[in-house]
Parts: C-alpha cells; structure tokens; sequence
C-alpha cells in the first residue's frame, strides 16, 4: 500500500522494507538512504525505472536484486522517456482491458544528477513536457560518482572533483550549480519539490505530494555522497542537515506554480560550516569562502522574493 | 497521359480480397492498425514522416486505439518502445537514417533484455554529405545489433513482413526486436497496389499472447529487468541472445510459409529469380531487386542465363539457402548499396556471401558492386553491364579482388 496522506511523526513511515538490504552501495550512501525511504512510500503498485548510476549498479548485480518493485533499467540518458513508455502502456493497456482499469499503478523514474542536470534533460524535458503521469526524483549527490567523482553540471561552485582537480592554475569547479528545479518549473508541471534526507518528515510528505499528483512531478534530493564528498561514512545525516541551515540547500515546493519553502530557516549558519566539513572543498581560502557566502546570500535573497516572505533568515556569525 | 480504356472486373482480380491504392508509409502504418498495437513512439524523419502521419491519423479517427508518444527524439523514441514493451504492450516506431543512428545505444539494449519490439526503417542514406534518398547504409549498421532484419522489396510485402514480424518478435522462442525495411522513397512514397488483410485474420494469424507469458513489469510479479551483467554471467546472456537468433530460423520460416498457406503469399529467406539454370547471377537486397530482376529479363532475352537472388531475411543470415542456390552458377557478383569504408571488401553485404561460400568450400569467380548510393539512379543499363563483367570473369575463372563502384562521376568512365 502506497503511502497517500502526509505524516507527522517518524512512527508512521511505512514498516515494509521494499529496496532490501544486501545491495552494495557504500556506507553512509544517501541516495540508497532516500531510495529506501521512497519505496516505502509508493509501496507495492509501482513501477521503478532507473537511470544507469550509483543506484542502479549497486542494486542489480545479476543474480541479486535488492529490489520488490517491478524495476527497469535501459540506459543513462533516457530515464523521462522510459518512464514515459511505460506509463503509455499502462494506459493503453488498461483502457483496453488487459489490465484492471480501477488500480492505480504509479511510475516513478529514478536518475542521478548526471542522468538528469546532463545527459538525461532532453528526455525528462520530454517528459514533463508531454505531461506523463510520472514522479521523477533526482538524486544529487552533485558529481558522477559512480565513475570516480567527475564534474557533472550539478557539482557546486569551489568543488574538487576528479575533472576539476585542485592545481597550481585552476583550484576545484569555478562555474555554479545547474538550477534544475528551474528548470523543471519552466516546464508548467504541477509538482516540484526540494528535499533532504537530514529532514526525513519533509521529505517523506513531499513523496507522497508526488505520488498523489496525476501528472509530472519532479522531486530534487540532496544527496550526500561520502567517497565523493570526502566525509567520514557517520557524517552523512550532519553535512545534509547543514546544507539547509546555510542556506546552500532550500527545502521548497511548487504546487500548481505556487512556492513556498517547507522548511524555514530562522537564522542561518556560515556557509564555512558546511564547507569545511568536507575534503572536497578543503582547498578553498578564506576568499574562496567569502564569494561562496555571497553567492548563497544572494540565492536565499532570490528565493524570499519568490516565495514573498523572508523564509531563510540572515546569517547569524 | 496513360488511359485507362477498360476498368477491370471483379472476376479478373486474382483474388476476392479488396485492392488499394497504397504507399509503403501507408502499407506500415495499416499493418499496425491492424495488428491492433498498443504504443506507437515516433519521431518525424523524412522519409518516414508519412508513417507517423498515418498513424497519428488513424489515432485522430479512432480506427487505432493505442497510444501515440510524440517523443523529443529517436533516442527517447526506442527507449520508450522497449520500456512499452518491457511493461506487456506490443510496441512499435519508425525512422530513418540518422534516426537509427541515434537509437543506436538502444538497439542493443532492445534485443539484449529481449524486448519484441518491431520497428520500420524507410533506409536513407547517412550523413555526411546530408542525404534524404535511399541507400543501405543505415540498414547496415545495425546488422550487428542483434535484431532480425526483414527486406521489403515492394508494397505488400511492406505490409506483409510487418504482419510477420510481429508474429516473429513474440514468439517465445524468439523475444528478439524486428525490423522491416521499406526503400526510402522509394516504397515510402511510391504508390503501388496493396492487398490488405482484414483486421481480424492479422489478429489471428499475429494474436496478442496472454500477459505473463513472458517476464513484464508487474506489481503482483516483480522482476528486475535491464540488470548489471558482470563477467561472470554476461558471457551466458549474450550466447543465448546469438542461440535464440539461430533459433529464430525455424519461427521465421514457418511464418512465412503459414503466411502463404493462409493468404497466398509465400515467404521464405530468399526469392530466388532464374536460378535454376543461372551461370551468374548477382544477389541484392529491397527494391533494388525489382531493378536486377529487370535486367536479368533482359539478359534472357538475349540468350545469356542471368539470375538473381534477392535477401528477404538478412538477420539472421540466410546462408544455408544461399549456398544451395549458388553452388551451381560460374561466376557471382552482390550488388552493395553501402560502404563498409576499408573493409577487406568495400560491400557488407558482399563480404557476408563470400564467407557464406568460403566457409562451405564453394569458391567462385566473384565480383562486389556498389551503386546506388544517396538515391543516386542505378539504371537496368548498369545492372546489365555488371552481368557482362560476371560473364567475363566466369569465362576467365578470375575474381575481381577489390569493390567496383559503379555509377561515378568520372572522366575516366562510370567504374571506380
């Protein structure tokens, strides 16, 4: 049973485990920490189709699968159009009667940042274009991580990366994080949402706001990813807990267009905080810290007059 | 202007099946009517266009229920036939040249997760010079990709293998992707007439399995499909991919032949066109056919024992029929209509023939030909003068050990 009403305590997460223990991802993995929490809420009737990544590798080495739901995966790229596809036939198949016209079967597509911010955006553009009735959540663990911590178009401003090394000339990525929620807003579908796994309520209701949409829902998760982050495997929860109270992650929601943020900060904390806790961005000078903090100042800016409140309050030293 | 002194009689026609004026476009587009398909995924090429348009018609007029994606490329457009049909629902799309270029990454996958999907390809030419006009080499650069591949050489059979293959891709002992050619422009747009089958006998004679009969994506029996394959167990996937390519032999053939038996049409791997007596004959692919057909007639006019053998099946190989229908002729020549660049012999089709013969002992005084290339006009004048060469190299017992292009622009003469 899918999860279709908003909860108010960690009690009421669904007990039934649907993405199993036994897969091979890396301790303290966020994504497989947010995939576990997003199978408990669409439960049994729903279709996964997965992008090529961390998740996909880690749960399918054949002849173990770590997953209970009927699960697809072709390629990198092509997680919108997929999905699409399969939403298509459930339709046809059910308005011609080979399948129970009366349940209520959902796909969700799944892909990483690179599936999505890069090589996938052209088919989930399609499909949010199209209006398919699909949630589609990226998981962001801001690089391509699944081949060595390369640079992808979701790695954050000052970030070290494997293609955005620390040198002499260059000192880690020096160009700004892709606004996929931007883009997905562009796009007119009826749900968008940010969420973080450091904030399991949120973002557990924020699944269910996606499952009960009948249409594109797009929902964004921060992801932290320990190998590539460069974090001890128990920091996990703490780093992504810190990327809301700096204001580097905003936890929002666009219903039928409307913003609003789901989780107000109050006072923020330094940007240094959540910086210097992590090895891939050790490099960074005071200087380098100083420009970041503005660049977050002027997002949390952006963002209270999008939403039309100050939701994220001033840094508080 | 041709006139038409007598409209034919009912009693004339060979059969009592209704006539039509069609193109090949039109021919694919009423096989997947008829066969009742469930999803369509398309994306616009020329010369394919006319399918799509065809099919999103019939969707508007309520003749075919199934739903149309209009996706945002030919990439997303195989990607979301296979996901279709990975979710229990006969699928289908179309393109052309580039188009197939782009599906290339899926392709494989297709066929690798066993997905029977079936597709139509009006071939084009490839990039670059761009080129809208018909030639093989999109054809043939899938031939690798493990899908059964299915020549048209006219209107009906565009209608036909389409019927068949439908029937083919979801054998059981099959599950593999099929696509059926139809010459871009060529058959894409060129009327002929078309006999086609009602509805419900395509219903009978390709019906729609019951759900389960093989692994889908369902709720209430969960399987994991597109899976990570490492060593260890890919080797096993890919041998029993190439098994049950061989094995698609047997279903292919009995489709062609119950084919016949039902509507009078028989079909088998290859037609073969004055064999029986034939000292050379040249072996040829699609509409080209018609045209080697042409100057074989010519040829017997004149006394000269030409033949032809046409590939109906080119995936899997039809070598078997092919070496038997060989063995006899004095000198062989294929008649290319790609380039497979720096290759031991420039035509692909040439060099599948010559193994065919070499790895059976049959060795014969043998010539590759390539014309025809980016719609460029191959005249019966050509075809003849290829024979003529075949006729010479049958006398001398010599093969020509490199590709002859024909049809160039040159001053030193039309043969490169």
């Amino acid at each position: 049973m899918a999860l279709t009403k908003p909860i108010k305590s960690l009690w009421e997460i669904p007990r039934e485990e649907r993405f199993v223990g036994g897969h091979a991802a890396c301790q303290g993995c966020g994504a497989a920490l947010v995939l576990r929490h997003l199978t408990k809420v669409v439960g049994k009737d729903a279709i996964i189709v997965n992008a090529t990544g961390c998740m996909e590798v880690i749960s399918t080495l054949f002849p173990r699968t770590a997953w209970r739901n009927p699960w697809l995966h072709l390629a990198f790229e092509n997680a919108g159009a997929a999905a699409s596809g399969v939403e298509a036939a459930l339709k046809a198949l059910q308005r011609k009667g080979v399948l129970d016209k009366n349940r209520y079967i959902k796909v969700v597509a799944i892909a990483g940042d690179g599936g999505t911010f890069d090589i996938g955006l052209q088919s989930l553009s399609g499909m949010l274009e199209r209006g398919h009735d699909v949630m589609y959540v990226v998981y962001d663990n801001e690089a391509y991580m699944n081949t060595g911590i390369q640079r992808s178009g979701a790695t954050p401003y000052g970030a070290w990366t494997t293609t955005t090394p620390v040198g002499k000339k260059f000192r880690g990525e020096w160009r700004p994080k892709k606004d996929i929620v931007g883009i997905a807003y562009a796009h007119r579908i009826p749900y968008i949402a940010t969420a973080n796994p450091a904030y399991p309520i949120d973002m557990i209701n924020k699944f269910v706001k996606a499952y009960n949409t009948r249409g594109p829902s797009l929902v964004h998760v921060l992801t932290p990813c320990t190998p590539g982050w460069r974090i001890p495997e128990s920091k996990t929860i703490e780093v992504a807990k810190l990327a809301v109270q700096t204001g580097m992650w905003v936890l929002l929601e666009i219903e039928n267009g409307k913003p609003k943020v789901t989780v107000k900060v109050r006072k923020r904390k330094p940007v240094r905080e959540y910086l210097k806790m992590q090895g891939r961005f050790r490099h960074l000078t005071e200087e380098d810290i100083k420009k970041i903090q503005e660049m977050v100042d002027k997002y949390v800016e952006e963002i209270n007059r999008w939403v039309g409140e100050e939701a994220i309050g001033p840094v508080e030293e | 202007m041709a006139v038409v002194k007598e409209k034919p009689r009912e009693e004339q026609l060979p059969t009592r099946r209704r006539k039509i004026a069609a193109t090949g476009s039109d021919a694919a587009a009423y096989a997947v009517r008829d066969a009742d398909v469930d999803v369509v995924a398309v994306y616009p090429i020329t010369p394919q266009a006319p399918i799509a348009e065809n099919i999103a018609q019939m969707i508007a007029d309520g003749e075919l229920d199934a739903e149309l994606i209009h996706v945002e490329s030919e990439h997303s457009a195989m990607s979301a036939a296979v996901a279709a049909a990975a979710t229990g629902a006969r699928s289908f799309t179309a393109t052309s040249s580039q188009g197939l270029e782009l599906m290339h990454e899926i392709l494989y996958i297709a066929s690798g997760l066993r997905q029977p999907v079936v597709m139509a390809l009006a071939t084009r030419a490839l990039s670059a010079p761009i080129n809208i006009w018909n030639d093989y080499a999109d054809a043939m650069a899938m031939r690798d990709t493990s899908w059964i591949m299915i020549f048209s050489e006219n209107v009906q059979e565009v209608y036909d293998n389409l019927v068949q293959a439908f029937r083919i891709a979801e054998h059981p002992d099959v599950l593999l992707p099929v696509v059926v050619t139809l010459d871009g422009y060529i058959l894409s747009h060129t009327t002929e007439a078309l006999e086609p089958l009602d509805r419900e006998e395509v219903l009978s004679f390709a019906p729609k399995r019951p759900r389960g009969y093989r692994p889908v994506l369902d709720p209430d029996h969960p399987v994991t499909i597109g899976v990570l394959g490492a060593p260890n167990w890919y080797q096993e996937v890919k041998v029993q991919q190439a098994l049950a390519m061989r094995e698609s032999r047997r279903v292919i053939e009995e489709t062609g032949k119950e084919f016949g038996k039902r509507y009078g049409r028989e079909y088998g791997f290859i037609e073969p066109y004055y064999m029986d007596d034939a000292e050379v004959a040249i072996v040829t692919l699609g509409a080209t056919s018609s045209l080697v057909k042409a100057a074989v007639n010519r040829l017997r006019e004149q006394g000269v024992k030409a033949g032809m053998v046409k590939i109906r099946v080119f995936r899997p190989f039809p070598a078997e029929e092919l070496a038997k229908v060989l063995e006899n002729v004095n000198a062989l020549g294929v008649l290319d209509r790609a380039v497979s660049f720096g290759g031991a012999l420039e035509g692909p089709l040439a060099m599948e023939v010559l193994s065919t013969l070499a790895v059976r002992g049959i060795t014969k005084p043998f010539i590759s030909f390539i014309h025809g290339l980016g719609g460029r006009d191959i005249f019966v004048k050509d075809v003849v003068e290829m024979y003529q060469k075949l006729l010479e190299a049958a006398k001398s017992g010599k093969s020509v050990t490199r590709t002859l292009f024909y049809g160039v622009r040159s001053r030193r003469g039309h043969i490169i």
